[in-house]
């Protein structure tokens, strides 16, 4: 054909087609997306900290490993309470004269995803000692270490952040502090959580909900030993292990050992019930425990399965709680008014 | 039989026992099929003849043709290119090998520079825009001018762009490493400083390739030249789509990035290099492509699907609902070029196929061309939302993107590399070195992506089971110990071609006259 024959045509048709495509599948839907999204009003703008702390967040390439948004799909629950929106990222803006924006949503998971690292981790002590080095926590972690955003001082000054992290992980005789640089980024990450939606949205759902397994309405349903036991376990590796630790004997001078400990082992649950619903920071020598349960949302059978897990390794030997127990002592702590 | 024996005449007797001797006593002589003239070719019909050929250790494949000498100004700017292309191969993937080390010894080391975060774009930017584009570059100048039958339009012109494209990468690869990025998003880490020398660079290539297209002396413009000029045409399109800052707010940014990210790969690499495969294969297998009008459903088929399908990185996220479901519905459309250009390919073949045990060069295209099948049809397959419920966020992409990047682009530029250094230099690698480079490469990918696409598999099921997910790290170790197996033996593989290229550029034991001859002399001096 002479159409295809004359370079001018051919190659000008190949390119009306690729911008008239492009301007269908990206310039438009993005100018779009622009223009009708904000910024919940719920939400916070980032503080002076926090948006150096992005910026190195993404100088060292945290995106490659970590994603920012939380699916509206069921396996994504684990990450947020509500499926991310489009206004949530609606106050990225052009960083500077040489940066675009930086919406970090990600595309890979080797490592958990951090829409709402502010809630679920926000205790200082641990964000420090983690990036000082990862596996002085979490020993299977295969995050890389972040020592230049650490000092070692002989004689740390007053205003000095001081980092305590076991010997073995630092020279002798000295101690580390953190620099401005990692309470930066350790204050982006504190200020990483998901707005609340205004009173009356709801927010979307989630999809492919996997289907409860009903029980025989006659029948009691009750899950055997193992059962419990694994859950437990799965369930302390997910929310306890970072600080408590596998083998629950917790950090020195970050967090508390579980192993024989008296709120642990104590006949009555309330106060471990309370504190894994609230948190807790009565002790100075020890980080800060985030509220957990209510973090994560987690269920009365849930509470009573790590309580019991607790209560039944590394040699503790307590009484089980019931799940009724739990669930009354989580219901007086929602009568309780908002402090 | 008294009366027999009487009856016989001694002469007929004799004449009998006489030949029957003979018949007895003959032997060959040995030349009875070369007669006994000595043996000369008067008309120069043989070439490479060995004396004393040694004992094969691998199956000796036929030499490459003998073609005249393409133009030694040509000539050097194709080398470069293909040097600088072969550098930073070996470069990004040193890189490469390094951070899938790190997946397995994560205190490896503990510098800023060489942080896993900063040296991962390194790696994909340097094999992308280092690499493959260069030696594609470097393919095209030599295909562009040649099938439209004229020469290049100007030489300075790819000498600037090759200049420009190395300076990018360089400079790109240093901020990185400083920490200095664009922001996150995949591919589009250079920030546009140096962006802005890459599409110049593309620009005057633009330039120079349409303007010999514009003088060629045939009619139709060949296939060859629809792929590769359309495709530098598109990439520059979507770096200024990706790099102007006007609408990149907000998930406007991550919109983009999706399109960026895969139209860079479906619509400069993949195009590119298809029209480089569709001058090169003809040409190594000595036919005419099977089918004309395929090649031309597969162009515009290309254009239309692959352009929709960006977003399908960003299913279930908070991009439109309607736009996810636009970029599923292309990726199954893709299933249209991918059989469309593998029939054409495969076609080719078909009566041809007894060459490939005799050349170096189709084995590259045959692995190539399978990979481009499979790795496009596993694309379609991961863009549905039941699979990204399994399978997106883990290291299966990271598989997939190695099955194609390297199983198609990369085996797919080494036929190119290996068909053409020969006509340029004179010279060829020696074959066992090309075929340590062809097994190395192709098993170490196999190495590098089964247990990945395995273990990623199973480690999706443990998020889907709402597993701890410190469990689904552990669970990684041996897969990524896998990768870093295989890793090591695609890295050795570019060592390997590292060499060919410089066998294939260096000629051999070269006679400086002037020098020999006073030599010579001096030696003659001496003895008298």
């Amino acid at each position: 054909m002479d159409f295809f024959n004359n370079h001018n045509k051919l190659f000008g048709a190949a390119f009306l087609l690729f911008i008239g495509l492009t301007a269908f599948v990206a310039v438009l839907p993005a100018i779009n997306n622009e223009q009708n999204n904000a910024p919940l009003p719920g939400s916070a703008p980032l503080s002076e900290e926090a948006v150096r702390g992005k910026a190195l967040y993404v100088s060292n390439g945290c995106v490659a490993c970590h994603t920012q948004q939380v699916r509206n799909v069921d396996m994504d629950k684990v990450w947020g309470n509500r499926p991310g929106l489009a206004a949530d990222y609606a106050s990225n803006r052009r960083t500077d004269f040489w940066r675009n924006t930086a919406t970090l949503m990600g595309t890979e998971r080797t490592r958990p995803d951090l829409t709402s690292i502010g809630s679920r981790q926000p205790s200082l002590e641990w964000n420090l000692v983690h990036l000082y080095n990862p596996r002085i926590v979490i020993k299977q972690s295969i995050m890389p270490a972040y020592p230049w955003l650490f000092e070692s001082k002989a004689e740390p000054a007053k205003e000095d952040v001081v980092v305590r992290v076991p010997d073995t992980f630092q020279k002798q005789g000295l101690t580390l502090v953190a620099t401005q640089d990692a309470l930066d980024l350790v204050a982006y990450l504190q200020s990483l959580k998901q707005t609340e939606l205004p009173g009356s949205t709801v927010s979307p759902a989630f999809l492919y909900q996997k289907q409860e397994q009903k029980s025989e309405p006659t029948g009691e349903f009750t899950p055997s030993k193992t059962e419990i036991s694994e859950s437990g376990q799965m369930l302390y590796a997910t929310h306890c292990q970072a600080c408590h630790q596998e083998n629950g004997e917790g950090l020195k001078g970050a967090f508390p050992p579980l192993k024989g400990s008296t709120v642990v082992l104590d006949k009555d649950p309330s106060l471990i019930v309370n504190i894994i619903m609230k948190g807790y920071d009565a002790r100075e020598e020890y980080g800060t425990m985030p509220a957990v349960g209510a973090n994560a949302d987690l269920n009365p059978e849930q509470i009573a399965a790590i309580i019991n897990h607790e209560r039944s390794n590394w040699g503790n030997n307590a009484p089980r709680v019931s799940v009724q127990d739990v669930e009354q002592i989580v219901q007086k702590i929602k009568k309780m008014p908002v402090q | 039989m008294a009366a027999y024996l009487g009856g016989i005449e001694i002469m007929d007797l004799a004449a009998t026992l006489q030949q029957r001797k003979d018949a007895l006593d003959f032997t060959l002589s040995h030349n009875e099929l070369s007669g006994a003239l000595p043996a000369n070719d008067h008309k120069g019909l043989i070439n490479n003849v060995e004396y004393e050929a040694p004992l094969p250790f691998v199956a000796r494949k036929r030499k490459a043709h003998v073609r005249p000498k393409v133009e030694p100004p040509l000539s050097r700017l194709i080398t470069w290119f293909v040097i600088t292309a072969t550098f930073w191969l070996v470069f990004g993937t040193t890189v490469g090998e390094y951070i899938g080390i790190k997946f397995v010894s994560p205190d490896a080391d503990q510098f800023s520079w060489l942080t896993f975060g900063r040296l991962r774009p390194v790696h994909t930017n340097a094999v992308f825009w280092g690499w493959a584009s260069l030696a594609m570059l470097g393919l095209g100048n030599y295909v562009v001018p040649r099938v439209s039958n004229t020469n290049l339009f100007s030489i300075p012109l790819g000498w600037y762009s090759l200049i420009l494209i190395n300076m990018a990468v360089l400079l790109g690869t240093l901020c990185l490493m400083a920490g200095i990025n664009n922001g996150g998003g995949e591919y589009r880490e250079y920030i546009w400083p140096v962006m802005l020398l890459f599409s110049f660079g593309l620009l005057l290539t633009l330039i120079n390739f349409f303007k010999t297209v514009a003088r060629r002396s045939t009619k139709e413009i060949y296939i060859s030249n629809w792929y590769i000029v359309s495709s530098v045409i598109f990439a520059i399109v979507i770096v200024f789509v990706a790099y102007v800052p006007l609408w990149q707010n907000g998930l406007g940014e991550t919109i983009i990035q999706g399109y960026y990210m895969h139209q860079g790969v479906g619509m400069w690499f993949m195009l590119f290099t298809l029209g480089i495969v569709y001058y090169f294969l003809p040409q190594q297998l000595n036919k005419p492509i099977y089918s004309y009008s395929l090649g031309i459903l597969a162009f515009w088929t290309q254009i239309l699907f692959y352009k929709l399908i960006g977003t399908h990185h960003f299913v279930f996220s908070a991009i439109p609902w309607w736009l996810q479901t636009v970029a599923i519905v292309g990726s199954v459309g893709m299933i249209i070029p991918v059989v469309a250009g593998t029939t054409n390919f495969m076609l080719t073949f078909k009566g041809a196929w007894y060459k490939i045990t005799d050349s170096y060069t189709l084995p590259f295209f045959l692995t190539g061309i399978l990979f481009y099948f499979t790795g496009s049809l596993q694309g379609t397959a991961e863009a549905f939302r039941s699979t990204n419920l399994l399978w997106h966020f883990t290291d299966f992409t990271v598989a997939h993107s190695h099955l194609t990047m390297y199983g198609i682009i990369c085996f797919l530029l080494w036929a190119g590399i290996y068909a053409l250094m020969p006509r340029i230099t004179g010279q060829e690698a020696p074959q066992i070195t090309v075929g340590a480079h062809f097994w190395l490469a192709l098993i170490g990918l196999l190495f590098y992506t089964i247990p990945l696409m395995y273990g990623s598999t199973m480690r999706g099921l443990m998020w889907m089971e709402a597993k701890s997910f410190i469990d689904s790290v552990s669970f990684m170790a041996p897969f990524w110990l896998w990768r870093a197996i295989g890793g090591s033996l695609m890295w050795l593989s570019h060592l390997f071609f590292a060499y060919n290229l410089y066998r294939m550029i260096v000629v051999p034991g070269t006679v400086d006259i002037k020098e020999t001859a006073f030599e010579k002399l001096g030696s003659i001096d001496h003895v008298s």
